[in-house]
């Protein structure tokens, strides 16, 4: 389980692309500007045109070329294959897009990828690529919550970075802890007795 | 040829049982590949130009410096000067290129000259609409003046739902390569067998050369049937391209605005009925817009049709606004929330239970037997005998303890659908390795659809549903309909049902002799071939399947939808009921609880059907308390085209839900019938009249927002002294 770590508030990369950033805590913990580190990497990136980018992704090191207004969403979804986080609102409203990023969750469409260079990125492929998938995952399947499951992505990794700051939470805590994510099928009856089941199991 | 009928309900083992979906994994991790993920080599991304203006003539385009930047495959205008727009957020110009960003570059360097003309984007004051304003035609049944003249009690209320966006969260769109003759498409859609026939009319070419394709869909609703003019452009881009896919998805904003829409309905309503509830007259006048081609008429009055004296009125409104597509239950959850309010209304006035007086009522209903044991079912579930208290009454039960400004109310709401089986043909193959698969045309658009062909198939082969590999999502297998209008499960579970009847026939026949009967004589139990009546004689299903030596069985089944055999049929009822908390203060409605008591026949997979409930119900939460499209009549705009302000419920605002479906031998003999669509009509009248019901007034029109329930109950004195 990861330490979430205090968001700091420095002043956002002049690669921001709308102005501001804004990353969010499945806890609702609202937002906080991007972290120094990566302004570090970001210094190099000098547009117009594709620059290099490395991105540590599951643990593996993942190099491509991207324009620096790209996102990491787009970036992951274009260009390394990673398409388990969807895009659908793009703009850091629905969750779709969720990933964890030195443990805290973000929405993947609200960070450049050369802002992301330098940190953990954990995504939904990562849930199964051990030999049994996370926890989270299978409870899913067992209370259905998933229709079309495009939202369903987004909300895996939401729950993960939620029980990974709350392993014991209440029904009311699940309710408001996903509060940052959106269906349209309408499947949250399911979902918060996938992550209650989740959580049983993890412990488990 | 083998009988073709449901096993009876007690013998079955696996059609009836909560079965997990079998995609389930591949979705919840990330793995399942829907049409906007996929990266094929060489793939160019495209993008639209959309008018800034509602109703406008295209003056000139000036593509010269979009065309000069690199990274810009293809331009092509769909809109040439000349054009009239009608809406904002219609096509202009198409441009595909190397990357996304680079599309939009070149899209924002594309100049377009307009004269703007005027515009009418709003409908909900009707005498603002002049000319754009069509009368349908008056109908009337019985004598509603005479009716009004002697009724005890008249009431009369003005209601209205706003037009709503399908919001679905993958956005139309497609990635499409043509190459040579041959064009391979990756289309987001409800129409697997169906749209590779459109698109290819739409381009002139042979239908036979667009293969169709796809695994997963994200959402539809009744918005993705035809391949539209994304789909048509997109493969025009590919072509002239040499073939590089082109992949083009509607952002979010044009998902919004131009992916179509659910029609409106505003109505003046008056009611009239006995001392003792029982109803003579009803008269409305109606209104509504689903874009430049005006709105149809809801079905009003809704469920209580054979009232004896009516009059209703229509007229069709046409705005310059996106087209309106077919949206879940296609104008039901607008008619049940104008008719259900008005009859709450009349229940108030005549200080009656509502669920009384619809009760009283049911006679003018199709199916009076099924609404009242729904009615007194629903009651129980939500506890209505105790919590139900006369509109306004400032009983104590509708003040929540402990707090003098949160009011609880209750309210209902009624459905009413079809869901016949549509056309369906399937085939399933047994291989002698004992594979057993099942080839059909349909998709899989959430619903579980995947899972439920794979149940029927194992219940009459006696497998597992584990064992039964369901292909579909491509056009070169048998046709099947389209999932619309809540007619994909009966259309499939019987032609499913068919072939692998006809399969299993086959099989018995090549394994009669070594067990020393004949085929009639054997079932298929467990993963064996046995014996009727002497399961020791038997043989396990791999053994059978290897006496087919090389050849593999290869049976069909088909659905007519004229004769469905019994195996499927139509016509349902539901009711739902809410409970609600408002805050007389702040205008807030909390949902506390949400019921639903809904028949669909015999029910294939209790567990995905009742997410199916759920999900309808979460809609409703959404419909009756957030959703709105709202027009800007100054630039004649979709002003919240966007997640943030097209406003849908999130996981905390739901309140608690439960789902009882009717499932006896009672409906389970009728056969199968669609559910997607009933239970996603009641909803948001129950929790309209719920909030009635609470603060001692109606509130209009929806969404039920904090300001017009202050309004409702304030008017314009605002204030803490009127709570009193
Ligand atoms: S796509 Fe990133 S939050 Fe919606
Ligand atoms: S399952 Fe379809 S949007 Fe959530």
């Amino acid at each position: 389980m990861s330490t979430p770590k205090t968001p700091t508030t420095k002043k956002a990369s002049g690669f921001s692309r709308r102005g501001f950033l804004q990353s969010t805590s499945a806890a609702g913990a609202g937002v906080a500007l991007l972290e120094q580190d990566a302004l570090a990497q970001s210094g190099k990136a000098m547009g117009p045109g594709e620059v290099p980018v490395t991105l540590n992704i599951n643990g593996k090191e993942m190099k491509t070329s991207v324009e620096p207004r790209w996102t990491l969403l787009d970036t992951m979804r274009n260009k390394l294959d990673l398409t388990g986080a969807k895009r659908v609102c793009d703009r850091g409203t629905c969750g779709a897009c969720t990933v964890i990023t030195n443990g805290r969750v973000v929405y993947s469409c609200t960070m450049l990828a050369v802002d992301a260079q330098g940190k953990k990125i954990e995504t939904i492929e990562s849930l199964t690529a051990g030999s049994k998938p996370h926890p989270i995952v299978p409870a899913f399947v067992e209370h259905d919550a998933q229709q079309c499951g495009y939202c369903t992505p987004g909300f895996v990794m939401a729950s993960k970075g939620f029980l990974d700051r709350n392993p014991s939470p209440t029904y009311d805590q699940v309710k408001a802890g996903l509060g940052g994510n959106l269906c349209r099928c309408g499947t949250y009856v399911g979902i918060r007795q996938a992550v209650l089941t989740a959580a049983k199991n993890l412990k488990a | 040829m083998p009988e073709y009928k449901w096993p009876p309900m007690e013998k079955r083992r696996v059609v009836g049982k909560r079965i997990s979906r079998l995609d389930g994994i591949a979705k919840s991790s990330g793995k399942a590949k829907y049409p906007s993920d996929l990266n094929r080599p060489g793939t160019l991304f495209g993008v639209i130009l959309t008018s800034p203006h509602a109703h406008a003539k295209v003056k000139s385009i000036d593509l010269a410096a979009a065309k000069a930047m690199k990274g810009v495959a293809d331009i092509r205008v769909v809109a040439p000067a000349g054009t009239e727009i009608q809406w904002a957020g219609a096509e202009i110009a198409y441009i595909a290129a190397e990357t996304e960003p680079i599309a939009r570059d070149a899209m924002r360097a594309i100049k377009v000259d307009y004269e703007v003309m005027p515009h009418l984007v709003r409908e909900d004051d009707l005498a603002k609409a002049g000319p754009r304003a069509k009368a349908a035609g008056e109908q009337v049944t019985g004598d509603p003046d005479k009716a009004f003249r002697e009724a005890d009690v008249t009431v009369e209320g003005s209601y209205g739902i706003p037009v709503l966006t399908h919001c679905c969260l993958e956005g139309h769109g497609q990635v499409v390569e043509w190459k040579g003759d041959k064009i391979e498409y990756f289309p987001s859609t409800q129409n697997v067998s169906g749209i590779g026939g459109d698109l290819a009319r739409s381009l002139s070419v042979p239908v036979n050369s667009v293969n169709v394709k796809m695994d997963y869909m994200g959402g539809g609703f009744g918005a993705k049937f035809p391949s539209d003019i994304w789909g048509r452009e997109s493969a025009l881009m590919s072509k002239t391209a040499g073939g590089k896919p082109v992949k083009l998805f509607l952002d979010r904003a044009q998902e919004l605005t131009i992916a179509g829409v659910r029609p409106s309905a505003y109505a003046k309503v008056k009611v009239s009925a006995k001392k003792d509830g029982t109803i003579t007259g009803w008269q409305s006048d109606s209104w509504a817009t689903g874009g430049v081609g005006g709105g149809g008429m809801a079905p009003i009055p809704y469920v209580f049709t054979s009232i004896p004296n009516k009059r209703m009125n229509h007229t069709a409104v046409s705005t310059n606004t996106g087209g309106a597509r077919a949206w879940r239950a296609p104008n039901h959850p607008q008619a049940s929330f104008i008719t259900c309010a008005a009859l709450e209304d009349l229940a108030a006035k005549l200080k009656m239970d509502p669920t009384e007086l619809f009760d009283k009522n049911l006679g003018y209903t199709a199916r009076a037997d099924v609404y009242r044991k729904q009615i007194a079912k629903a009651k129980e579930m939500i506890e209505w005998s105790q919590h139900w208290h006369q509109r306004g009454e400032k009983h104590k039960i509708s003040l929540v303890a402990g707090s003098s400004h949160l009011r609880r109310g209750l309210g209902m709401g009624i459905a009413t659908w079809g869901g016949a089986g549509h056309a369906s043909e399937c085939r399933v193959n047994v291989h002698p390795d004992g594979v057993v698969e099942i080839e059909i045309g349909s998709q899989d658009i959430g619903t579980g659809t995947r899972t439920a062909i794979a149940m029927v198939v194992a219940e009459m082969l006696g497998l597992s549903h584990t064992e039964v590999k369901v292909k579909l999502g491509e056009n070169i297998y048998p046709p099947s309909g389209a999932s619309g209008g809540s007619t994909t499960i009966g259309g499939v579970s019987s032609s499913s049902l068919k072939a692998a009847a006809n399969a299993l026939e086959k099989l018995m026949e090549a394994v009669a002799g070594s067990l020393g009967t004949t085929a009639d004589q054997l079932e298929a139990v467990d993963s064996t071939i046995r014996v009727k009546g002497n399961p020791s004689k038997q043989i396990s299903w791999k053994a059978a399947c290897q006496k087919l030596g090389v050849k593999s069985i290869s049976e069909t089944g088909k659905n007519d939808p004229k004769n469905p055999g019994g195996l499927n049929t139509q016509g349902v009822g539901g009711i739902q009921m809410a409970d609600v908390t408002v805050d007389i203060e702040t205008g807030v409605v909390k949902v506390n609880k949400i019921i639903a008591v809904q028949d669909c026949g015999l029910v294939v997979n209790p567990k995905t059907a009742e997410s199916q409930v759920y999900g309808a119900m979460i809609m409703s939460v959404c419909g009756a308390l957030m959703e709105e499209r709202i027009m800007d009549e100054m630039t004649g705009r979709v002003m919240n085209a966007d997640m943030e302000f097209y406003k849908l419920a999130g996981i905390s605002d739901i309140g608690e839900m439960q789902v009882h479906m009717d499932i006896s031998p009672e409906h389970d003999k009728r056969g199968v019938i669609g559910l997607g669509e009933p239970c996603a009509i009641g909803g948001v009248a129950a929790i309209a009249n719920a909030v009635a019901n609470a603060i001692g007034v109606r509130v209009p029109t929806l969404p039920v927002t904090p300001d017009k329930v202050l309004a409702a109950l304030y008017g314009d004195k605002l204030g803490r002294q009127s709570l009193a």
